[in-house]
């Protein structure tokens, strides 16, 4: 079997009564597309939330690289190299789309609040290697037209290619992607799926969460059921689609 | 784009040399040595407020703070004036560090409470700590700054000087904005979840622009002691406080300009009013220093009801429906 990335071990989280995820356990292969499918409100989105350390689990592991690294803070996992979009779009809408990117450089750069504050922003040999940097992850994802609009002002679908292209400019190892093709139409989810799929070419790991089945079932290597934040399966798409269990739970709805 | 703003400076010192030609009046170039003091203090509560989407109701307190170490350590233990500035900076420096640190967990009103309360608590102890501050009396005999062997003992000497300051100030904030750090601090303006998926270390950075914004206005409190040479806790209250943000979200929090614009209104309108009233004397209106708060009220009220975006965002707005109009006229010319 080829090397995990990622392996979340026995992963539980209550918020307060409820319970979100419930021994959770899934395995992440190296270079794969490995899918998680479950109902809404089945833990899909806590389990992104705790892998980045945007919630704190109640108990449970998360080994990426075999290193343990539950508990980390989130701008500590990005240095890690793992990155993410939001299933309710987080670009930051103020600034321009190519801003948006270039605030993905943050790790990749470092000039702090005194020399940042010394140096005008045209003296500065990083300022230029971030724009450029920004402008290439920008034309991956097909936005480099789009470079000086105000990313508030962008159509739902371009917001995803944007969240999807400042999360590349992190050089993710591991990029979680929470529902993509959420909200987009049969087009624009059909580009999403060749994106995603450039994306596993350039050897990063992706973690796709998305209701989208013909999307789930057309791209990736594996995918994992959960339901009531438990596994329910795991399997290569073909195996999940004839699993009796999955069609009572999710997709026969 | 950003050289722009850099013209914007040059632009600024340019009016700044020619404006004491303009206005012989030497008590009008003090009102402008205080102006040049609210831009300063402004530009490092915009950073704050409107890059970093942090809020503070206490910065009056640190322009108290850079004010009173600067008489404290001048009059009382013969220090240097600017050995006295720096020391003071780092001072609030350190005071905004203790501060920030538990405050800035806090969001939205919670955080304006607690530097409101902050604030309110280090003007009680100017006015209380009378062996240390001379209470309510104050601290006279502040001595004057001297730069590079030129005594800035006028007015018009002082002037400059501010002004200079506000331009070093205003060259730094745009440093910074336009870098990864400036980035870093609008992203958490916008998302936190976000800028932290990307890398940023929201706390840290909330934490050290708090704590630049309030060695801003250390600053400026230092510069304004050394101006007058007398302090008492009058000017470092709560409604000062009050006033900066007003000065900051009239102009348009979201812009370093907006700022400018906000302080340099707020702070010569009074002075323009009971001009034009002194004018118009004779039939009857006059106008009182405590009408000021009358009136910054209600332009804040009509800017948060009107112009949300604050001044700057309405000027922009002003300048683009007219090259749209002009691209209007043309369009038909032509066709
Ligand atoms: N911050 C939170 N506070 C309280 N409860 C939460 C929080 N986040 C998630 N939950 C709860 O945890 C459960 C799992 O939510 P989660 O968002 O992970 O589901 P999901 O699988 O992503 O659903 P969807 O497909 O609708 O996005 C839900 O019952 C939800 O209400
Ligand atoms: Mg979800």
């Amino acid at each position: 079997m080829a090397q995990p990335i990622l392996q979340l071990i026995d992963l539980c989280k209550n918020f307060g009564g409820v319970v979100a995820l419930d021994h959770l356990n899934i395995q992440v292969e190296k270079s794969s597309i490995t899918s998680i499918i479950g109902p809404n409100g089945a833990g899909k989105t806590t389990i992104f939330n705790l892998i980045t350390g945007i919630v704190n689990r109640s108990s449970g592991k998360v080994y990426y690289n075999n290193e343990d690294i539950s508990g980390l803070k989130p701008h500590m996992i990005a240095e890690k190299q793992i990155a993410r979009t939001f299933q309710n779009v987080q670009v930051f809408p103020q600034m321009t789309v190519l801003e948006n990117v270039m605030v993905g450089r943050h790790v990749k750069s470092h000039l702090g609040f005194i020399l940042s504050s010394l140096i005008p922003p045209f003296f500065r040999i990083e300022e230029k290697r971030i724009r450029e940097d920004a402008h290439q992850c920008l034309s991956i994802a097909g936005l480099s037209h789009l470079a000086q609009k105000k990313a508030g002002s962008l159509p739902l679908g371009n917001q995803r290619q944007l969240e999807i292209a400042r999360a590349l400019a992190v050089e993710p190892k591991l990029l979680l992607l929470d529902e993509p093709a959420s909200g987009l139409n049969s087009r624009e989810t059909y580009n999403m799926g060749k994106l995603i799929q450039k994306i596993k070419e350039m050897d990063i790991t992706i973690v796709l969460v998305e209701h989208d089945m013909e999307l789930v079932m057309d791209i990736s290597d594996k995918v994992n059921v959960v339901n009531f934040g438990r596994s329910l399966a795991s399997g290569d798409p073909s195996e999940i689609q004839a699993n009796a269990d999955v069609i009572a739970a999710y997709l026969g709805t | 784009m950003d050289h722009r703003n850099y013209i914007g400076l040059v632009i600024i010192a340019v009016i700044i040399a020619f404006i004491p030609t303009l206005v012989k009046n030497d008590y009008y170039i003090g009102i402008l040595v205080f102006t040049a003091l609210n831009c300063l203090t402004a530009l490092g509560l915009c950073l704050l407020m409107g890059y970093a989407g942090q809020i503070s109701l206490g910065h009056a307190a640190f322009f108290g703070l850079g004010a009173y170490s600067t008489a404290i350590l001048t009059v009382n233990l013969g220090w240097s004036p600017w050995i006295a500035m720096g020391a003071g900076a780092c001072l609030t420096a350190v005071i905004a560090l203790i501060i920030g640190v538990p405050a800035l967990r806090l969001k939205g009103h919670y955080l304006a409470m607690a530097t409101l309360g902050f604030g309110a608590i280090v003007n009680i102890v100017f006015v209380a700590a009378v062996g240390l501050t001379g209470g309510p009396s104050g601290i006279s005999g502040i001595p004057q700054l001297n730069f590079l062997g030129i005594e800035l003992n006028t007015d018009k000497s002082f002037f400059y000087f501010s002004w200079a300051v506000v331009i070093l100030g205003l060259f730094l904030a745009l440093n910074l904005i336009h870098s990864r750090v400036g980035r870093g601090l609008r992203a958490i303006h916008d998302s936190q979840e976000a800028a932290s998926s990307l890398g940023v270390n929201t706390s840290k950075y909330k934490i050290k622009i708090f704590v630049l914004s309030a060695a801003y206005a250390s600053v400026a409190g230092s510069l304004y002691a050394s101006f007058i040479n007398y302090i008492d806790p009058g000017p470092f209250d709560v409604m000062h406080s009050v006033l900066l943000v007003v000065m900051v979200a009239v102009g348009g929090m979201h812009n370093i300009w907006g700022a400018m614009i906000g302080a340099v209104l707020l702070s010569i309108l009074p002075e323009f009013l009971s001009a034009l009233s002194d004018y118009f004397g004779g039939i009857g209106i006059a106008y009182k220093s405590d009408y000021d708060m009358l009136i910054y009220g209600g332009i804040l009220l009509v800017i948060m009801l009107f112009l949300p975006g604050g001044l700057y965002e309405g000027i922009q707005r002003l300048l683009q429906a007219s090259r749209n109009l002009i691209n209007r006229f043309k369009m038909r010319a032509f066709s």
